[in-house]
């Protein structure tokens, strides 16, 4: 059985439609195994080969890794949320008790998209730190470590723009002290403010733009960042995983 | 090819590049007029031209409705009406350091706020907190049906107060 199902597979991968798709085939040769990543569009941000060592638990504690497991579960669990939130004042609220009490899973999803939005910002952090604290943010990996202060900040506000969402208390007033904050930015404080929130209140258009930014513009923007944090990783000469020993 | 056939192929691009400078700046130009014009284009669109906002003007009702030694906070409109000894005066809510709805504190006659602790006496001056400036208070007026009204758009610069 194990065999057919094997045979079958190899026979798959050498049916036309198959090549003509992932173009080389799989191999038992590295070269074979290096055109499998390189002609990949997504693998191919990836190393072809990396340092074993780099793969150890304790040289990155996989936060990254779980940093990108967070933004993928929060992409697959927001958009069956969009299917039954109205961003309108007058529904908001309601939309979100019904995602709790009235649709099947929706209370599921809303926690693990909640709960998942918490552990993404906790995770982004310890990345960071962890990235600090090895030095791996020294050349060649500068302009890297750029990136992920950047992608720090999208994460941020993908979390603070997800917070005005639900439309209670909490996030009224979270989002009416944070767009005060805005204000204190020298001479263009006000006006700052007055674009974001589409107003001079917390109201109808600042939900509509928090909205807006939180399901399009923000992850379309840390999906670019995150490949190009990615590619940067194989181009800076992969995962720091220690000092270089100099003779 | 020989030399000779090399010689005026390469004043050509001698040429050329000048020529490519013109198109290059030309190119470049356009471009930042381009972005210079698009960022107007989008600032012109974010900032909303009409909003549908409650009117910053507010009928706070009769001023027989505030008798003497009231606070009354209106929630709605997030203004407070106080009748003092000198007459009716109009305070705004919302708190001067991060914008929370402050709220009266009967038992303890003070205005407080929620959020950071802010706490100001009954004419809005500030007790202690983060709160950098005391509660603005706002222009008040009787209109021609005796009503109270209250302008929330700007704070006053001083005291005004409404007799009755």
């Amino acid at each position: 059985m194990a065999n057919s199902l094997a045979e079958q597979l190899a026979n798959l991968r050498d049916t036309r439609v198959w090549r003509s798709i992932f173009r080389s085939g799989f191999g038992p040769t590295n070269l074979h195994r290096a055109l499998a990543v390189q002609q990949n569009v997504f693998l191919h941000l990836s190393s072809v080969k990396i340092r074993k060592r780099s793969l150890s638990f304790r040289v990155t504690w996989f936060l990254g890794t779980l940093s990108l497991g967070t933004f993928l579960i929060l992409v697959a669990t927001g958009i069956p949320l969009m299917l039954y939130y109205h961003p309108s004042v007058p529904q908001a609220y309601a939309d979100m008790k019904d995602l709790r009490f009235a649709v099947s899973a929706g209370v599921f999803l809303r926690n693990l998209h909640r709960w998942s939005a918490h552990a993404m910002v906790l995770l982004v952090f310890a990345h960071l730190f962890k990235v600090f604290y090895r030095g791996a943010y020294r050349p060649p990996r500068e302009f890297n470590w750029v990136i992920g202060v950047v992608l720090l900040m999208l994460t941020l506000f993908l979390s603070y723009t997800g917070y005005l969402l639900p439309w209670d208390q909490l996030a009224f007033w979270a989002i009416t002290v944070g767009s005060n904050l805005i204000s204190a930015v020298p001479v263009f404080g006000t006006k700052i403010r007055f674009l974001v929130l589409g107003g001079h209140t917390v109201n109808a258009n600042a939900l509509l733009r928090f909205y807006v930014l939180h399901c399009v513009v923000l992850p379309l923007a840390a999906a670019i960042f995150v490949a190009i944090h990615f590619w940067r990783i194989r181009k800076d000469g992969g995962i720091y995983s220690g000092e270089i020993k100099k003779p | 090819m020989s030399d000779d056939a090399k010689k005026p192929e390469g004043a050509e691009n001698d040429a050329a590049v000048s020529r490519r400078q013109a198109f290059v700046t030309l190119g470049v130009g356009s471009i930042c007029a381009a972005c210079a014009g698009a960022a107007m284009f989008g600032y012109e669109f974010l900032a909303p031209n009409v909003l549908y906002e409650p009117s910053p003007v507010v009928n706070a009702g009769k001023p027989d409705g505030y008798p003497a030694g009231s606070v009354t906070q209106d929630q709605q409109s997030a203004v407070y009406i106080v009748h003092g000894p000198e007459g009716i005066y109009a305070m705004s809510a919302v708190c001067t350091h991060l914008g929370c709805l402050t709220a009266w504190k009967p038992e303890l006659g003070i205005i407080a706020c929620p959020c950071h602790g802010s706490k100001f006496t009954r004419a809005g001056v500030k007790i202690e907190g983060p709160a950098p400036h005391p509660l603005p208070w706002l222009r008040a007026w009787i209109n021609e049906d005796g009503d109270l009204l209250i302008d929330r758009s700007e704070p006053l610069g001083q005291k005004q107060f409404v007799r009755t």
